[in-house]
């Protein structure tokens, strides 16, 4: 059977290889998570530092920003694998190590800047209202101003999570065992594209519509609905986390 | 109690006050009205620096609040502020509103600042909303919630901008009632507004401001029935 050139029974040699692809589909994954905690750590501060008065915080925080998101993502992790690491190191640390540092730092300058925005965006009468109470600056960041703006940002984050997880794919260049790879070993196994690199997509459009469908319930669980059985469960989170959702 | 001496504010080159001195005494209840762009709200912002003072004094209890060594978050905590657009925390409930402050500013149990928070829900007739959340309230309700927030900080006096300018006609009575109940216990007030019936009715003084100046101050009688000055006289010709 054949169709455009694709042959449906060397999907049975692909079965073969499903323990390549499980594999590969728990590194994407363990990239994309550290990858995307660690740039929403990053991003948080960094996205707060930009809307920092003080210059010697706001340029930085610019700069990095600029950096990351003005030069390619293969060329960082490129930068960071056979650059960085090995002359801090004297040694590589494995792909892990350099390719979720690479998305972590190129997905922290796309945060900030949700982070920026999201906070930006709220009305400065919360900030005032706050601080006419006697808040200092930081406790009305920390409980006024950035759990409103978090639910601002879910929708945003929600699509630099689907970003990242497909980004993921770049650090194959450094020999990383991820998805890719897994489909670019079996290509190179039988001298066949078509099947493998379409397995490959097809496992990355199942992970990223998982993430999707977690979006929308965190979105949903955090809206600002007027079911009150799901607002008391919203209220009794902040209550046992100051801080609102962001743990 | 609150003592303003020459105090200027710029806005870049505008000149938004040029040189106010005013002194506010304990109990007193004081309302500043005059055209829009005249400065009364930012007199008002400059009092509890939500307004960086260009120049000039602020004293509040003797503390100069503009100076460098004052902890400005101290001085917050003992002038209450209510704004024109209530500015409720809309992510909290309304008893959530009203303690936040006491729990994590004053450090008072939280048992403590609920039980303070129902007494004050019910001071502005709304103890049957401590669960609501602010979106599910009319104007009126969110202004008075904010009064309570205010009021729970046991402030020394209580500012108001604008309180009832952004409601809705038939809500304006429910917050005045609520400062006028305030006022006759006693409260220190200063209040911008355009009610003048509340700075008759209210006012122990009332500040007329023109383009960032004290124009005249006076007794409500003397200055809504007797005003001296030529621009006093051309605002209320405009209004009343």
């Amino acid at each position: 059977m054949e169709f455009l050139g694709l042959r449906i029974d060397m999907f049975e040699n692909i079965w073969s290889y499903r323990e390549l692809f499980i594999r590969g589909i728990w590194v994407t994954l363990g990239l994309t998570a550290v990858g995307y905690v660690g740039g929403f750590i990053l991003g948080l501060i960094v996205g707060i530092g930009k809307l920092s008065k003080r210059k010697w915080i706001h340029y930085p925080a610019k700069m990095y920003v600029d950096f990351f998101r003005g030069t390619p993502l293969l060329v960082q992790i490129l930068l960071i694998h056979t650059a960085l690491i090995p002359s801090m190191f004297g040694h590589s640390l494995g792909f892990f190590v350099s390719g979720s540092l690479a998305l972590m730092l190129n997905s922290a300058a796309y945060n900030a800047e949700i982070i920026r925005a999201g906070i930006q965006s709220l009305d400065k009468g919360q900030m005032e209202a706050a601080r006419s109470l006697g808040m200092p600056h930081n406790t009305a960041m920390k409980l006024i101003i950035l759990p409103q703006a978090f639910r601002r940002m879910i929708p945003p984050l929600g699509n630099e999570l689907i970003a990242l997880l497909k980004d993921s794919s770049l650090v194959t260049v450094i020999a990383a065992t991820d998805l890719l790879y897994a489909g670019k070993i079996v290509a190179g196994a039988y001298f066949r594209f078509w099947e493998p690199y379409l397995t490959v997509a097809v496992l990355y459009l199942i992970l990223t519509f998982i993430c999707g469908k977690l979006i929308t319930y965190i979105e949903n669980r955090f809206s600002n609905s007027y079911v009150p059985s799901s607002r008391k469960s919203i209220f009794s989170m902040r209550r046992s986390e100051p801080g609102g959702g962001l743990r | 109690m609150i003592k303003v001496r020459d105090l200027h504010k710029s806005f870049g080159q505008l000149d938004v006050l040029r040189g106010i001195d005013y002194d506010i005494k304990e109990k007193e209840v004081i309302c500043v009205i005059g055209p829009s762009g005249s400065g009364k709200s930012t007199f008002l912002r400059c009092i509890n620096l939500l307004e960086e003072i260009t120049a000039g004094e602020v004293f509040i209890d003797g503390v100069k609040i503009n100076d460098a060594k004052t902890d400005i978050n101290d001085i917050r905590r003992e002038v209450g502020m209510v704004f024109q657009q209530f500015n409720l925390f809309p992510h909290m409930r309304v008893i959530d509103n009203i303690t936040i402050s006491p729990i994590k500013i004053r450090k008072m149990s939280e048992q403590d600042a609920e039980e303070l928070a129902m007494q004050l829900l019910e001071k502005v007739g709304l103890s049957d909303k401590a669960n609501a959340y602010p979106e599910q309230l009319s104007g009126g309700q969110m202004q008075r919630v904010a009064i309570a927030r205010a009021l729970a900080m046991k402030p020394k006096v209580m500012l108001f901008d604008e309180p009832t300018s952004a409601l809705d006609p038939e809500m304006v009575k429910e917050v005045l009632d609520v400062m006028k109940q305030l006022a006759i216990e006693g409260m220190t007030m200063v209040v911008v507004t355009h009610e003048m019936g509340f700075a008759k009715e209210m006012g122990d003084r009332v500040l007329f401001l023109d383009q960032g100046l004290l124009v005249e101050e006076g007794t409500p009688d003397e200055i809504f029935s007797n005003p001296k000055h030529e621009r006093t006289k051309a605002f209320f010709s405009k209004i009343l």
